[in-house]
This record gives structure tokens, C-alpha cells and sequence, in this order.
């Protein structure tokens, strides 16, 4: 899907836990996220500091955005 | 000479522990046969047995991979094991990926034969099919009675050093090596004959099929955020409670489009998850764990982004066909385009 979105000129990020296989299926902007059934989120937490880990990980989704990338990128931490 | 010694890798749902609830489980082992090792213990008829079993629930081994295949290459080390079988996963992703890791890391660290199977659009199929043997299969474990045979026969062959035929006599995906063979005909006669064969619009086979590389070309930047127009897709079936448009739970066949203008953030009251391929609990208290439309408005009132695009898009990946899903998204991107939206996060579980 991400292919198709960017394939159509959309900059997308996925932000997605098995980031092999959105190398695989061809994501050029790739976040990894936390775990399978809370990719935004972790139920071990407060619910203050879930949303701030939530708040990082969807800034670091839209600074890719404002990244030109040549290939497939994957933005680990600090990037 | 005795049997061959087996280990076999199956996920919590095959071992017989439980489904998506327990996905978390890390490594753990049985003596003996277990599950569908029953029916690999009769396809190898007396000439090897599965003496260990080797269970892991899909999502801790993808979540925990390097720490998972330590763990299960030591469990698997203590059996002694002449072969290692891995699933078969069938479409099921996560279990895929797990199964090539599985039967990579074995031939890589004990130079021992490994075999898997699994269903062509498997994720661990591009991932793993140059590195392991991967018997195609079915798409889901209705095709079990005839994934076993292949898979053992195959395994029967490695262990045993035999001669490995081609992937369309054994069963396996092809993993992209080529061997020198002697044809009856030289290659201008060959290559002639499959011209004609065209010409006339017959079937013919390629002796050189060529590669898919489908990559797409990064699309450009969003030059200023503040005023863009960003939208929120995602495969994790995030669906107003009640699921309205009926997505499937796995091999979804559409997708949906919901309105969530002056919503500040997803309740559980009114959102839910249809997605059948991980544990629901977590996305079912909060659904912004899975879409986050909690933070994007946040960052709208900020300044950060310009909006949040009017409606998000939803589907269900699990199983989903290759096919369907580039229809969706191909769908999704026009009218989004049309909407003058001009970036996008797209968030999978």
C-alpha cells in the first residue's frame, strides 16, 4: 500500500514493527514502532508517557516527510 | 543406521498453546511430535523422526528477533538434530518471517538441512526463498496434507545428501541459482522455437524468466509542513465499533474511509479493531495505539501540520492479497490526491 500511495507522488511514512518486511514490500520512509499489537503505543506505561512516546514517534513520521530520501530509509532513533 | 533426528519449529498457535492472545510467548521446547509434527512423522515413514519441538509465539519472535533465535537455536542445539522443519506458515506473515529466520539461522550456525514451507505471497518468501528451501503451499492450513509430503520429501533428500532436482520437481520456491544442465537442442534452435511459439500465441516457458524489481522512486519531500495536509491510513483494521462496512478479519477484500472531523481522539466506545492476525486487547482499550489521531490533532492545533486530512482509510492486512491491497492503496491515493492531501503515515501492526 505504501508503494502505491508514493508510486501516486504521496510522501509516506510507515511506521510499522517488522521493519523487514516494509523493506520487503518497498516503503521508502520507514519508522519502526513499538510492538505488533501497539505499534503507537505500550500498555506498560502511564497513559501520560504513552502519549508522549506516541507524540515521538509520529513527529519522527512527519520529519521523514520533510526528508528528500534517494532510497529506502529507515529513521531510527535520534534522526 | 538409525533414524534421522528431527526438530520441529512451530508457532503458539500450531503448539497447540493458544491463539493471538498468546503470541507473546517466548521459546520453548517439547520432546517429541506436536501438532502438525504428527503428520510429518508419517510422511517420513520410518526414516526419521521428529525428536524435539520447538515453539515461539509469532509476535515475541518478531519483536525480540535476535534474542528469539538465540534462544531457539540453543533449544534446538540440545536435541541434536541431523534436519530442522519450520511450519509450514501458509500465509500467515509474521510466522513466515519467523520460519526463514529459523531454518536460515540453522543452516548458518549447525550446517544442518533445513526446510519450511510456505503460501508465494508470505512476506518471508522475498525475505528468505535465496537463503532456505521453501516448499509453496496454500494459503492457509487447509492446504496441510499437501505441504506435508513435499516438505519431508525434501528434507528426506538434503539429509541424506541426495540430488536436489529443479523447483518446479520438488515443490520449492525458487531461490535464484542457476545450474549448468545439458539440453537436447542448442540454444539458437531453443530460442527460435520459443519465438514461434509466441508468434502464434502459444503457451511457452522461459529459460530466463526476469526479476520483478518494483520499486517505486521516493516521492519528493513536503516542503513545509505547517501547511500541508496529512492523512492517516493504516492496515491494523482501526474501523468505527461495529465494524459498518463488514472488513474481514484476514484476506480483506476492501477497505474503508471514515469521517473524523471534530474527533480529538479515538475512544474505545467508538473504535475498535477488525483485524483477526494479532491480539486485540490492546488496540480494543485504546485505538489510538494503533492510529493516532490523538497526537496528529495535537500537532494540528500546534502548528506542526496544517490539518489532518478529513477522513482516514482503513483495512485489514493480514493475508490480504498482494493484488487487493495495491488496488486499495491505488484507490486511496487518487481520491486523496484529488483532496489536495499531500502526505501521508501509514500505520501496520
Amino acid at each position: 500500500m505504501v508503494k502505491e500511495l508514493e508510486r501516486a507522488g504521496l510522501p509516506t511514512t510507515h511506521i510499522c514493527t517488522i521493519v523487514p518486511i516494509s523493506m520487503t514490500v518497498g516503503a521508502n520512509r520507514i519508522v519502526p514502532a513499538v510492538a505488533i499489537p501497539h505499534p503507537l503505543g505500550n500498555p506498560s506505561l502511564t497513559r501520560e508517557q504513552e502519549k508522549s512516546l506516541r507524540r515521538k514517534l509520529v513527529l519522527k513520521a512527519l520529519k521523514a516527510l520533510t526528508l528528500d530520501v534517494e532510497r529506502q530509509t529507515v529513521f531510527e532513533d535520534g534522526v | 543406521m538409525g533414524k534421522f533426528r528431527v526438530v520441529h519449529y512451530i508457532n503458539q498457535f500450531f503448539g497447540q498453546i493458544g491463539g493471538e492472545e498468546k503470541a507473546d510467548i517466548p521459546p520453548q521446547d517439547r520432546e517429541g511430535a506436536l501438532g502438525p509434527g504428527m503428520a510429518f512423522n508419517a510422511s517420513f515413514s520410518g526414516e526419521a523422526e521428529i525428536v524435539g519441538t520447538v515453539i515461539c509465539g509469532d509476535s515475541y519472535f518478531n519483536e525480540h528477533q535476535e534474542e528469539a533465535i538465540t534462544d531457539i537455536l540453543e533449544r534446538i542445539k540440545k536435541y541434536n538434530p541431523d534436519l530442522v522443519i519450520a511450519g509450514p506458515a501458509f500465509n500467515a506473515g509474521r510466522y513466515g518471517m519467523a520460519c526463514g529466520s529459523v531454518c536460515k539461522a540453522v543452516r548458518e550456525a549447525l550446517n544442518i538441512p533445513a526446510v519450511t514451507g510456505m503460501f508465494i505471497e508470505n512476506p518471508g518468501v522475498e525475505v528468505y526463498k535465496k537463503d532456505v528451501y521453501i516448499i509453496e503451499t496454500a494459503g492457509s492450513a487447509a492446504g496441510m496434507r499437501e505441504a506435508v509430503p513435499k516438505m519431508a520429501k525434501l528434507a528426506l533428500k538434503l539429509v541424506k545428501g541426495e540430488q536436489i532436482g529443479t523447483p518446479q520437481e520438488e515443490g520449492y520456491i525458487p531461490r535464484g541459482i542457476r545450474k549448468n544442465v545439458f539440453a537436447e537442442e542448442y540454444g539458437a534452435k531453443r530460442a527460435v522455437d520459443m519465438l514461434i511459439k509466441k508468434l502464434k500465441g502459444e503457451p511457452f516457458t522461459t529459460e530466463y524468466p526476469m526479476p520483478d524489481f518494483d520499486r517505486v522512486t521516493p516521492a519528493p519531500a513536503v516542503k513545509d509542513l505547517s501547511k500541508a495536509k496529512v492523512a492517516l491510513v493504516t492496515s491494523g483494521g482501526i474501523v468505527p465499533k461495529g465494524n459498518p462496512d463488514k472488513i474481514e478479519a484476514s484476506s480483506a477484500s476492501k477497505y474503508g474511509k471514515y469521517d473524523i472531523e471534530g474527533v480529538e481522539y479515538l475512544t474505545p466506545e467508538k473504535y475498535q479493531t477488525a483485524h483477526g492476525g494479532y491480539d486485540p486487547t490492546y488496540a480494543n482499550q485504546d485505538p489510538n495505539r494503533v492510529l493516532p489521531v490523538d497526537v496528529m490533532r495535537e500537532l494540528e492545533k500546534e502548528g506542526v501540520i496544517g490539518k489532518l486530512h478529513r477522513y482516514y482509510y482503513a483495512t485489514v492486512g493480514n493475508g490480504t492479497s498482494v493484488a487487493n491491497a495495491r488496488r486499495f492503496a491505488q484507490e486511496i491515493a487518487k481520491e486523496l490526491v484529488a483532496d489536495g492531501v499531500q502526505a501521508v503515515i501509514l500505520t501496520s501492526t
